[in-house]
């Protein structure tokens, strides 16, 4: 088999990206939103990564960025999780149409 | 003689006061402010009129410029000629006496002696400043309190009103920004400006002056309730709060006059004579029609804010005559109308107070039981009417005057329909004051009503004062206005 | 020459009292209100003596006329450098004259009025309101510019209106001193319109330039330089300042608020309603007289025809009036009416027998119409009502005021020798002399004058058999009686003074000689409607019924008043009030205000549309967000491709 190339990777990445885009719209559980989320977090991550090796493989940026959104991504998931919790709390629910009080 | 910037600078101060100290001292503070301004406003007074006695004939005295915004040119620069001191001299009585009005007012006082003492401070600002830039922010300040001060302590319909004023007179704000940044763009690079003498020495050419005047003057014509966009005054009027009321009519519809004057016809005299057509055609309408209007009205506080449309058309009306009884009638009738209306809001809300009504049916016979307020009423209500004696005969005869000046039949036309409004006047006034005033008690709760508090007796004998010294020795003010007039039109003759 | 301090005193003085006495609040004040009013006037008539005296004899005439005597001046106001309002004192005879009656007049009021007011709540504000009256009359007489004179013209106004509307709680008082303000007021309308015509075309507004430019036989040139509807500009002004002095001396058709001003107390209507501020109008037609007469001919005959005419109704309206006061202000108006007509028919100069007769005229008239008025002070006071109908017989117990009465009465009915028959006399002469059409109508009507004042004085005073009530006070107090008194003596020997002499058209003394034969057709009138009056109502029967059944609808019109106040009514309420006030009300609530609510509304409506895609839901939200970068993306793709 030949090594995956570029265009495999990012195939998978914009399917990555799209699985989680689809996860965002259509589920109401916050929870499975929040994983959606981290799913187009991770696609871009991908990303990165693959054009770091195939384009540019003399250089580490697309490392370090994958290493900060990560890290971002786990923050985020903090601050998710704490709201999530709070949203319980207060409306009995993780549901996200639950949490519709930010309107006209 | 005082830097110029302690004149908005001292309400500011008293208001911080206000905010650090505790509640029980708000109403002491602010009336130690105001004493404070008077007397600084005094000292101004004096030391312009002993300058100009000394032959010191620039434009505008105490000149400063205080570095602001210096990548746009725009620079706090303060000066004053004798419009102005009139009109500072105007707003420290008032000022005054609505602090005095207010001085029981029990909710949230702390807030409302602020908002007052910024309004002070912006119509302070306003008259002093010789840059465009300066000047709109100033403006600003006096029309946001405002807002406040309806919504939160107006009557009756307050929220509306308060909408209602808010707007139109941003909608004005919007014209007059509109018009200062298209005069500062219109200036060569490198030369730009908002500095009110740099534009007048460098006068605008016609073709944008034809574009800018109409936007200034309406702009600031909204704040003088110029015909048809006048609608916010006796809404804004009736649901203000005493003192609210008395700022509106006796300086904030100032403001309009005094921008109408110094920015739009001074800074485009050309564009002026071009519109001055129009200018008091409107104003003879708003007098008339507002007069009329008037004559319809029932409850007090609508009767004295579309008389305030009808009076301030006198000041219109001066200024489009663009001659220069016009124009030093205008400024009379400006601090005329101011230290009338203000007594008069007064008035009425000592009376409310009492009466727990503005309606006039339902007053009566106020002689027998309050005989001070009544009386301060009669002479507000007879100084409306253009009583010689009082301070809107000279401002309303100086107008008739500069109007008959001009020898064109249409200005002629109109000097005499606006004459016609001292009948219409006498109609509505004496309506008004015969049954509220005079007459049988109609209610037999009115018997016993609590007497004048001298707060209330000092606010009215401050702006009484200021009437009569107005109309019995109209020559004071004449002296102090007209010189700054005769450069206005000197203006518009080389312009 | 002219004593400045002591002319000053003349004004100064009641306005003294009036500052002292309106702001000052004390008991003292407040029980001594009368007698420091009084004592102002006093120095201030004594003073005004003192000036006419010199001014007469001393100083005032220089080679044969009375000059006009600039006392002091200063400038007031100033428009244009050359029109500007000037505070001045000018004496001139006819401003003497003027003077020394109204602080005269005004003293005998005061006096009496002390009594009539006493215990009345309001007794200091009283005074300091005639204080005010007085000093603001004095000063317009001595007014030596047309703007000045303006200025006080207003002022008596506004005493009047307050005076009228003493009685405050009184609906029908209010009524009336608003009448009496809002008529006369649009009547000063024409008048300020008239000095600002006047002001432009004379560039001045002192009497004196404005005279000197048009005020003689030259000036005629000069007027007729511009014209509209074929009349000169300067008689338009002209015309607009008679319509302002028409105002203030109720010519018909403003007349209508003389008749009910007489809801003031009653020395008021003495004073300001019947010797002095109603008669200033006839002043400033005489002040303006020469320029009418050069430059306004045609004005000037149309004030003969306004002055007798409204003489003439005004007589007529009075034999039908029951209203003791209401009789006396409708002969205080046809009064006046002689006065005018007698300014519209006379000449300028050795011809200007009409305007010292005027002036005559409202000098007799001053003294025994207010000696009139203080009379039926006294009888309503006895009586408690201004309905003749409740008075008679009063000679027995009110002989001092029936005489005095009698005496006022022969005055004005013009019967030898009292005051009012010289005066009278010669405004018929100069009538006679000059416009034959006048003089028949202004004889009727003297013979008419004698007719209701008689009909008046059979009523209330004799006619015992109707006796209806019990006397209570019987005559009044002293400080009343000798006012009476004195203006009595007034009315019998004034009219003896060679009135020609002081004052004339020109300054130069005018002779004037009675002529008796021309005296007798007046006189035999008078004495006619005398007697008719004796025969209607000092007669048992009801007389007077069966003679007004038979005038039949000329009756009832002229009891009506011939519905000049229906029409004024119909004008203001109708007419402007719903004509016009209304509409302008209407439009500005449902034009002009909807128009702005309109735009509120409509930003409002467009907002609440936008505002339903706020609609909470995330998911939506991020659904927009990605449709939004993928379009634009495709967009900016586009339009790179494109390039």
């Amino acid at each position: 088999m030949n090594t995956p190339g570029l265009y495999h990777i990012l195939f998978i990445s914009t399917a990555l990206f799209f699985i989680g885009v689809y996860g965002f719209f259509t589920r109401r559980n916050l929870i499975t939103i929040l994983m959606s989320i981290e799913l187009i977090l991770n696609s871009v991550c991908l990303n990165f990564i693959a054009f770091n090796k195939y384009v540019w493989p003399e250089k580490l940026d697309g490392v370090f960025f994958t290493l900060f959104i990560i890290a971002i991504a786990a923050a985020e998931a903090a601050l998710a999780i704490a709201i999530i919790i709070n949203l319980y709390r207060s409306h009995n629910t993780i549901d996200v149409n639950a949490a519709e009080e930010m309107k006209y | 003689m005082l830097p110029l910037w302690l004149l908005p600078a001292l309400p500011v101060i008293t208001a911080l006061l206000v905010i650090l100290l505790p509640a029980k001292h708000t109403k002491f503070v602010s009336l130690a402010g105001t004493i404070l301004q008077m007397m600084a406003v005094a000292l101004l007074t004096v030391s312009f009129a002993e300058q100009r006695r000394e032959g010191n004939s620039s434009l505008f005295l105490f000149d400063e410029k205080i570095e602001w915004f210096s990548s746009w040119n725009a620079s706090l620069h303060f000066g004053v000629d004798g419009i102005s001191v009139a009109m500072i001299l105007l707003t420290s009585l008032v000022v005054t006496a609505g602090i005095l009005v207010s001085w029981n007012i029990e909710k949230q006082g702390k807030e409302f002696f602020i908002l007052l003492l910024l309004l002070a401070s912006g119509a302070y600002g306003f008259f002093i400043s010789l840059d465009l830039f300066t000047l709109f922010c100033f403006l600003e300040i006096a029309v946001i309190p405002k807002f406040m001060l309806i919504g939160i302590w107006g009557s009756g319909n307050k929220n509306y009103s308060a909408n209602k004023l808010a707007l139109m007179l941003m909608a004005g704000s919007a014209l007059i920004l509109v018009g200062i940044l298209f005069m500062y763009y219109q200036m060569p690079i490198g030369k730009r400006s908002f500095d009110f003498v740099t534009i007048l020495s460098n006068p605008l050419p016609l073709q944008s002056q034809l574009i800018l005047f109409p936007l200034v003057f309406v702009g600031f014509g909204i704040f003088t309730a110029i015909f048809p966009f006048h609608t916010w005054v006796p809404d804004g009027h009736s649901s203000a709060p005493t003192a609210g009321s008395m700022f509106l009519a006796g300086i904030s519809m100032k403001l309009g006059g005094y921008g109408c004057l110094r920015v739009a016809t001074t800074l485009m005299p050309e564009a002026a004579q071009h519109y001055s057509i129009v200018i008091v055609i409107l104003a003879a309408i708003a007098i008339v029609y507002g007069a009329f209007a008037t004559m319809m009205q029932t409850d007090l506080k609508y009767i004295n804010a579309y008389s305030s449309i009808s009076h301030c058309g006198f000041v219109l009306l001066g200024i489009g005559m663009l001659t220069k009884s016009g124009i030093n009638g205008a400024v009379f009738q400006m601090v005329s109308h101011g230290l009338m209306t203000a007594l008069f809001f007064a008035v009425i809300g000592m009376m409310y107070a009492r009466t727990h009504t503005r309606k006039v049916s339902e007053m009566g016979g106020l002689l027998k039981t309050i005989p001070f307020i009544s009386a301060a009423m009669f002479i507000a209500g007879l100084c409306s009417l253009g009583l010689p004696g009082l301070s809107g005969f000279p401002a309303e005869m100086t107008v008739f005057m500069g109007g008959w000046e001009r020898p064109e039949t249409i200005y002629r036309v109109v000097t005499v329909l606006a004459c016609m409004s001292i009948v219409i006047t006498a109609v509505y006034i004496l309506r008004a004051i015969g049954s509220t005033v005079m007459g049988p008690v109609k209610n037999r709760e009115f018997e016993e009503l609590p007497k004048a508090m001298w707060n209330e007796k000092l606010a009215a004998v401050i702006l009484i004062a200021g009437i009569v010294i107005m109309g019995v020795l109209p020559f004071v003010l004449y002296k102090l206005v007209n010189p700054a007039t005769q450069e206005i039109i000197k203006q518009m003759a080389t312009g | 020459m002219p004593e400045l301090i002591l002319i000053l005193l003349i004004p100064i003085m009641p306005f003294a009292a009036f500052l002292l006495l309106g702001l000052a609040n004390g008991n003292f004040i407040k029980r001594w209100a009368g007698a420091i009013g009084t004592g102002a006037i006093l120095v201030s008539a004594g003073a005004a003596l003192l000036t006419a005296y010199d001014y007469f004899f001393v100083y005032g005439g220089s080679g044969g006329a009375y000059r006009k005597i600039l006392v002091t001046e200063y400038e007031w106001l100033q428009f244009t450098p050359e029109i500007s309002i000037k505070m001045g004192l000018l004496l001139d005879p006819v401003a003497v004259m003027m003077m020394v009656v109204i602080s005269f007049i005004s003293l005998m009021v005061h006096s009496y009025s002390i009594c009539y007011l006493k215990g009345e709540q309001r007794f200091n504000i009283y005074f300091s309101y005639l204080g005010l009256f007085t000093f603001s009359m004095l000063a317009l007489v001595m007014s030596s510019n047309i703007f000045q004179m303006y200025i006080f013209w207003e002022l008596v106004g506004v005493s009047s209106f307050l005076l009228i509307g003493f009685y405050y709680q009184k609906p029908s008082a209010v009524a009336a001193a608003k009448k009496a303000f809002i008529i006369t007021r649009f009547a000063d309308l024409g008048l300020l319109i008239g000095i600002l015509i006047l002001a432009f075309e004379a560039k001045s507004l002192d009497f004196e330039a404005i005279i000197g430019q048009f005020g003689h036989g030259k000036s005629a040139s000069v007027s007729t330089s511009s014209a509209w509807l074929g009349i000169s500009t300067i008689s338009w002004a002209m015309l607009l300042v008679f319509i302002g002095g028409a105002g203030k001396s109720a010519m018909f058709p403003l007349h209508v608020w003389l008749p009910d001003a007489m809801e003031g107390p009653t020395p008021v209507s003495a004073l300001i309603h019947a010797a002095t501020m109603v008669v200033a109008g006839v002043f400033l037609v005489a002040r303006l007289f020469p320029v009418y007469y050069f430059s306004a001919p045609e004005i000037l005959n149309l004030i003969a025809y306004v002055g007798v005419f409204s003489a003439l109704i005004a007589a007529i309206i009075a034999c039908t009036q029951t209203d003791i006061k209401r009789v006396l202000a409708y002969s205080t108006m046809s009064q006046i009416g002689f006065m005018m007509f007698s300014l519209g028919v006379s000449g300028f100069g050795e011809e200007g027998l009409g305007f010292t007769a005027s002036q005559f005229h409202l000098f007799t008239h001053a003294f025994f119409k207010a000696l009139l008025f203080l009379c039926a002070g006294l009888v309503i006071h006895e009586v408690h009502s201004n309905e003749v109908s409740k008075m008679g017989g009063l000679r027995k117990s009110m002989p001092l005021t029936h005489i005095s009465f009698l005496i006022a009465c022969l005055a004005i009915a013009g019967i030898p020798p009292f005051a009012g028959f010289f005066s009278k006399e010669e405004i018929l002469l100069a009538a006679w002399e000059r416009n034959k059409p006048v003089y028949w109508i202004a004889l009727f009507t003297s013979a008419l004058t004698a007719f209701y004042m008689f009909r008046l004085y059979f009523l209330i005073f004799r006619n015992s058999n109707k006796h209806l009530h019990q006397p209570e006070h019987r005559e009044g107090s002293a400080g009343q009686m000798v006012p009476l008194f004195v203006l009595a003596a007034g009315s019998v020997v004034l009219g003896l003074i060679p009135f020609g002499r002081f004052v004339s058209s020109d300054g130069r003394p005018l002779a004037t000689e009675l002529h008796l034969v021309f005296s007798i057709a007046p006189v035999l009138l008078a004495i006619l409607g005398v007697s008719t009056a004796a025969w209607l109502y000092n007669a048992p029967g009801n007389r007077p019924q069966e003679v007004s059944q038979r005038l039949g609808n000329l009756y009832k019109a002229a009891y009506h008043k011939f519905y000049i106040d229906e029409v004024w009514l119909f004008l203001t309420k109708k007419v402007i009030m719903n004509g016009i006030g209304k509409p302008a009300a209407w439009f500005d609530k449902n034009v002009v205000n909807a128009l702005v609510n309109f735009s509120g509304n409509s930003t409002i409506g467009l907002a609440s549309k936008i505002k339903k895609l706020q609609s909470g839901k995330v998911q939506l939200y991020g659904m927009v967000y990605l449709f939004t970068v993928i379009a634009s993306v495709l967009i900016i793709i586009f339009f790179i491709n494109r390039n």
